[in-house]
């Protein structure tokens, strides 16, 4: 009896597991859809971001859907997205790739937000040859593992402070310039270091304070001071939001005259709302601005991406959001040019990926970063009380001129 | 290490002051930790939540067009209410349990906190703008942001007022009685009860004027309660229980000890330092006791 009881658990097991294996095989495809998985920081400390990238994605989605879809061997399909929420923790993240391969049957994935999370998740990613095009992790170490399966339609974060060196090294007469520097000490914001120590070699530069910002930051009055004593060219800060939104506090408070700011996350931290006329004549890193020239035939320019993104979601577009939607272009095209859903046949297409969207020109390097697109820095410039972002590198695509060096507080109003 | 801060000398004042500004800042957090672990003998690690979420309080009346630094009379008040009800929801059940439990229970209130500011506030860093300006020292080589000096000044005036409070009123002596033995107080007919609530309301309340203070100088973010939990902490175990003078020198000896420290170690070092001294304090402390239970023996 015993043995019966046994034998019967087993087949029983046995068949759920087979259905299971079975169903999700082919859950790739279902019907008339294209089954894209990704895990998003829904809630948590990056949830308005992870929410900035899923509206990037779903503006995409629907798109795509609503101008045909994807022909795959003379077949039209749709795009649908699974999504879980990680709740901006990377343990998280992983456990819900493993979900989204292993019991929803996800054969190609899109990335999560911000670098930390892409890296708990590529390993999975990776280990079962799954193409994942990410829109949200720029940190170089992603590019550097040999990954086969990563691809990043975003700028790696070592190139995001790179011309602003440049720029002042430009305006200095092509002499080196003294850099006064305080990264946090997160994946992100180190690679951005690395881009700047590069740079200052280039360039004879000199690196006269290289302070590391601690991940609970909110007081960096320390290097302020120093930097006030040392009397750098260039001030370069990078902290995520927080490290913006500091250092523009202190820098006014405590009457810091540098003649260059250089920073990143100014939009996601919107500077110049929260901090008025005291961010003018920051500059910032960013991957993408409404107003490049690039053209696709979903979204038509950059211009007008914006303006159907804020019909459809009620705010601008931050970069964030519109590089998600590229994202879903890039695997479109490839989709299209495989005209096949095997895997492998998929990655290789997007290997050969060579587009341009609205967001940017879209070429993989080796390690899966794009390599097609230059970052832009843009400037804080206000009238009266509205400050306004306006590109000013690099010159092709520059609306206004870059503002150097910027005014002593004793002659700001 | 760098020792640019022994060349200028002007570094030094700048570090001082900012230190010292700091510090009084954190001692009122601080204060507010001793009074409740004090009287109720519970260490709260949502210490430094309830002052971000009275951060927000003033940081949601900057929003409506109200100047932030009325928070620090609006956010108290509320924050009194919402530690009462912290209270009576569950710190009552843990109140006389051991002091693990207390920790276990304040932790996950820390959680569902930070979970609720970022529901409602999002996660996004946000700060309030006082524009108080800046005043300048020594021929603008030191400067001072005036919200700063009126965050220590607001701080003091409430740490005095409330050790008046604590002296002279009827319920501040009923808080003292039960912080001295709880269960005499009980038979001389103090409702501990009663006490124990306002006295987790009063923690709460000086939390609220913390965190009103902080978002118009520094910045506010669901999740960055945890340092002033560990500040507090900190500077309750340095200064004692009980002993206001103690705590308020302990919490500016703090600010300086970290201004210093981020200046000559580097800033990554700056909350390791202060976890350092953490470990000498407590290790010295061991050392001290040891060396007098053996002249007892």
């Amino acid at each position: 009896m015993n043995k019966l009881v046994k034998l019967f658990i087993t087949s029983i097991s046995a068949i759920t597991l087979a259905l299971v294996s079975f169903t999700s095989s082919f859950a790739k495809v279902e019907g008339d859809y294209i089954v894209l998985g990704s895990a998003i920081s829904l809630t948590g400390k990056y949830s308005s971001n992870g929410v900035h990238t899923q509206n990037g994605y779903n503006m995409a989605v629907e798109r795509i859907n609503k101008m045909g879809g994807v022909e795959v061997q003379g077949k039209k399909y749709k795009f649908e997205i699974i999504y879980y929420d990680d709740e901006s923790n990377p343990k998280r993240a992983a456990q819900l790739a493993e979900r989204l391969i292993k019991q929803d049957g996800v054969h190609y994935m899109l990335g999560p937000y911000s670098s930390g999370l892409t890296k708990a998740i590529a390993p999975v990613t990776e280990k079962y040859k799954i193409p994942m095009v990410e829109a949200n992790g720029a940190s170089r170490s992603l590019f550097t593992k040999g990954y086969k399966y990563l691809f990043a339609v975003l700028s790696p974060a070592n190139q995001y402070l790179e011309v602003a060196i440049d720029l002042a090294v430009e305006k200095n007469g092509g002499k080196g310039v003294r850099i006064a520097q305080a990264f946090e000490q997160d994946a992100f914001s180190q690679d951005v270091r690395l881009g700047i120590l590069d740079a200052a070699k280039r360039t004879g530069s000199e690196i006269i304070i290289d302070d590391k910002l601690p991940k609970e930051l909110n007081d960096m009055a320390a290097t302020l001071a120093k930097v006030k004593a040392t009397k750098p060219d260039v001030l370069v800060v990078s902290g995520h939001t927080k490290g913006a939104l500091t250092a523009i506090r202190q820098i006014s408070e405590m009457k810091v005259d540098v003649p260059m700011l250089a920073m990143t996350h100014c939009d996601a931290a919107k500077l110049s709302k929260q901090h008025g006329k005291k961010s003018e004549y920051a500059l910032c890193a960013s991957q993408w601005h409404k107003n490049l020239s690039y053209k696709d035939k979903f979204f038509g320019s950059g211009k007008k991406y914006d303006k159907d993104f804020k019909k459809e979601f009620g705010y601008a577009p931050p970069y964030q959001s519109a590089e998600s939607s590229a994202a879903l272009l890039v695997f479109k095209d490839a989709f299209e040019r495989a005209n096949s859903f095997d895997r492998d046949a998929v990655r290789d297409a997007l290997v050969d990926t060579e587009m341009q969207t609205f967001y940017g020109n879209i070429k993989f390097g080796p390690g899966g970063q794009n390599v097609a697109k230059p970052m832009i820095l843009f400037q804080v410039r206000c009238k009266g009380d509205e400050c306004e972002n306006k590109v000013v590198a690099p010159t092709k695509w520059a609306s206004d001129k870059f503002y150097h060096p910027i005014p002593k507080w004793s002659e700001r109003s | 290490m760098d020792f640019l801060i022994f060349k200028a000398p002007m570094l030094m004042v700048q570090a001082s002051l900012d230190g010292i500004l700091l510090g009084i800042l954190f001692a009122l957090i601080a204060y507010g930790m001793a009074l409740q672990w004090g009287v109720m003998n519970i260490i709260n690690i949502a210490q430094g939540d309830l002052v971000i979420l009275g951060g927000y309080i003033a940081y949601t009346m900057y929003l409506v067009g109200i100047h932030p630094a009325w928070g620090v009379i609006v956010s108290p008040i509320i924050m009194y209410f919402v530690g009462v009800l912290l209270y009576k929801l569950v710190i009552n059940k843990v109140v006389d349990r051991d002091l693990f439990i207390s920790i276990l229970a304040t932790f996950g209130i820390a959680i569902v906190f930070q979970q609720l500011m970022n529901f409602i506030f999002g996660a996004d860093v946000v700060v309030a703008q006082s524009e108080y300006g800046t005043t300048m020292l020594f021929d603008n080589s030191v400067t001072l942001p005036n919200s700063k000096i009126f965050s220590a000044f607001i701080s003091v005036l409430y740490a005095v007022a409330l050790v008046i409070y604590m002296k002279k009123s009827r319920l501040g002596r009923a808080i003292r009685a039960t912080a001295q033995n709880a269960r005499a107080a009980k038979i001389l007919g103090v409702d501990t009860e009663k006490v124990y609530a306002a006295t987790f309301g009063i923690n709460a309340a000086l939390c609220g004027i913390a965190g009103a203070l902080i978002s118009i100088t520094l910045t506010l973010h669901p999740y960055v309660g945890l340092p002033y939990t560990v500040r507090s902490f900190m500077i309750v175990i340095v200064a004692g229980l009980g002993n206001l003078p103690a705590v308020a020198l302990s919490g500016m000896g703090l600010g300086l000890f970290e201004e210093f420290a981020d200046y000559i170690l580097g800033t990554e070092f700056r909350i390791g330092a202060v976890f350092m001294l953490l470990v000498f304090i407590l290790v010295y402390r061991r050392f001290k006791l040891s060396k007098k239970r053996e002249y007892l023996k």
